[in-house]
C-alpha cells in the first residue's frame, strides 16, 4: 500500500514540482525548436511520453538484472543510450510499416528523441534515486507527461504571441521563448513543497 | 583554416547563436567553477569524438551512423566521468548527472553529424576546439552573471590558502536569489540571446549603411541613401 502511494507521489512530483524540463532543464533543444505550433508539440509530447515510459522500464530491468548483477554499473550510460537509440529505431520502423497516419504524426519526431536529454536524464535520475520498479515506471511516465505539458503550454503561448503582441526585434524567436520558459518555471515553483520526492 | 576555429567562438557560437547544448548550460551555470569543469569536459569529449569520427567516417555504414556516433561519444564521456570522480570529487558532485548527460549533448552529436562525418581530420580538430572554447566562454559568461547577482560570490578553483570563493561586498549579503534558482538561468540566457541578436543586427545594418554610403559616393546621381539605413 505504501509502495503504491509512494509511486503515486513520485508520479505527481515528476509532473509538477520536479518538472524535468523546467527544474532540470532537460530536453531544452527540442523544446525550443518544436514549440512553434500546438499540433506538432502535441505530436512530440506524445512521442516523448511513450518513449520515456517504455525506456524507463527497460532501463530499470537492464540496470538491476544485468549491470548490477555483473558489477558493471559504470557502463550504465552507454547501456542506457544504446537501449534508447535501439528502441527509438525499432518504434520508428514499426510505425512506418503499420500506420501511415501515426507515422505522419509521430514518425518525424522520433529521430529527435534519441538526442533528447530528457529521456536519458529520466533513466539516470531513476537509478540514482534508487526507485523501485513501480516508482521507476511512475517516474518515467510522470516526467514524460510533465515534459509534454510544458511544451504544449509553451506552444499555446507562442501561438498567441504571434497573433497579438509586438515582440522587440532582438527578442524574437529563441530569446522570448527562453524568457517565457523562465516565467513558466517561476510559476511551477509555486508547486514546490506540495510533494517532495527523494 | 583559422576560420574553422574562430567560427565556433563568435559567428556560430553553440549556445548563443545556434542554440545547441542548452541543457548543461542552464543546469550547471550556478557557479563559475562548474562552468570551467563542464567546459573542460565538453572540450575533451568534443575533441576525442570528432577525431575518432573523422577517422572512422569511411567505415561506418550510413544507416547506423547515429548509434555508432553515440557509442563513440559515450565512451569518451565515461572517461571524463571517471577521471573527474577520481581527481575532482567535489566538482563531480556539483555537476552530478550533467557530466553523464554530455552523451546526449546536442553540440557534440550535432558537430559529429554536420561536420566531422564529412570533413578531413585537421578541419574537424579545429572545429572541435573552436566549438568547445565557444561553449566554455558562453558558459563562463552565464555563470558569472548568475553567480555574481544570484549569490554575490565568484567561486573559482581553490589553490593553496585561497579557498576559491571571492565575496562581492554589498551583493553577498542580499543577493537576488532568483537568479541562482531554476527560472534565473532561463531568464539570463533569454536576455543574453536578445543582446547578441541586437548586436548582430546592429552590425548587419551598419554594413548595409556603409555599402549605401560607398555607392552613394560612387554615383551621387542616384539620390541620398535612406537615412541611417534601418537603425531599428
Amino acid at each position: 500500500m505504501t509502495e503504491g502511494l509512494f509511486a503515486f507521489g513520485v508520479f505527481f512530483a515528476a509532473i509538477f514540482t520536479n518538472n524535468i524540463l523546467l527544474t532540470n532543464y532537460l530536453g531544452m533543444c527540442s523544446f525550443l525548436a518544436v514549440s512553434r505550433e500546438i499540433k506538432t508539440s502535441v505530436g512530440l509530447g506524445m512521442a516523448v511520453i511513450f518513449v520515456m515510459t517504455c525506456t524507463s522500464v527497460i532501463n530499470w530491468l537492464i540496470y538491476y538484472f544485468v549491470l548490477v548483477r555483473f558489477d558493471i554499473v559504470y557502463l550504465r550510460y552507454i547501456a542506457f543510450i544504446i537501449v534508447i537509440a535501439a528502441f527509438v529505431q525499432l518504434v520508428e520502423m514499426v510505425i512506418e510499416r503499420t500506420s501511415d497516419v501515426l507515422y505522419a504524426a509521430l514518425g518525424i519526431f522520433l529521430p529527435l528523441i534519441t538526442v533528447n536529454c530528457a529521456i536519458l536524464g529520466a533513466s539516470l535520475f531513476m537509478v540514482i534515486r534508487e526507485y523501485t520498479f513501480l516508482s521507476g515506471l511512475a517516474y518515467g511516465a510522470g516526467s514524460g507527461i510533465g515534459w509534454a505539458l510544458a511544451i504544449i503550454a509553451m506552444a499555446g503561448i507562442r501561438t498567441k504571441l504571434n497573433i497579438r503582441s509586438k515582440v522587440p526585434f532582438g527578442l524574437t524567436g529563441a530569446g522570448i521563448t527562453l524568457i517565457i520558459a523562465g516565467i513558466m518555471a517561476l510559476a511551477f515553483m509555486g508547486f514546490a513543497g506540495m510533494i517532495t520526492i527523494t | 583554416m583559422y576560420s574553422e576555429f574562430s567560427k565556433g567562438i563568435f559567428k556560430e557560437n553553440p549556445i548563443f547563436i545556434i542554440l545547441l547544448g542548452l541543457c548543461p548550460a542552464l543546469a550547471v551555470s550556478t557557479q563559475v567553477v562548474n562552468a570551467l569543469g563542464m567546459g573542460a569536459g565538453v572540450i575533451f569529449v568534443l575533441l576525442g569524438s570528432e577525431i575518432f569520427i573523422s577517422l572512422l567516417k569511411d567505415f561506418i555504414p550510413e544507416r547506423i551512423r547515429i548509434p555508432s556516433f553515440i557509442v563513440i561519444i559515450a565512451s569518451f564521456v565515461t572517461v571524463v566521468d571517471l577521471v573527474m570522480q577520481a581527481y575532482a570529487p567535489s566538482l563531480s558532485r556539483n555537476l552530478g548527472v550533467f557530466v553523464q548527460l554530455i552523451v546526449v549533448n546536442c553540440i557534440i552529436l550535432g558537430r559529429a553529424e554536420a561536420f566531422a562525418s564529412k570533413r578531413k581530420l585537421a578541419e574537424s580538430l579545429l572545429d572541435a576546439l573552436g566549438m568547445g572554447v565557444g561553449f566554455t566562454l558562453a558558459l563562463l559568461l552565464i555563470s558569472a552573471i548568475r553567480e555574481i547577482l544570484g549569490s554575490g560570490t565568484i567561486t573559482l578553483l581553490a589553490v593553496g590558502r585561497f579557498d576559491g570563493v571571492i565575496l562581492i561586498p554589498g551583493l553577498s549579503s542580499q543577493p537576488a536569489r532568483v537568479l541562482a534558482l531554476a527560472p534565473g538561468a532561463l531568464l539570463v540566457i533569454g536576455f543574453l540571446k536578445a543582446l547578441f541578436n541586437w548586436l548582430g543586427m546592429r552590425k548587419a545594418s551598419r554594413t548595409v549603411w556603409k555599402l549605401e554610403k560607398m555607392s552613394a559616393a560612387g554615383a551621387p546621381a542616384t539620390g541620398a541613401p535612406a537615412g541611417a539605413g534601418g537603425a531599428s
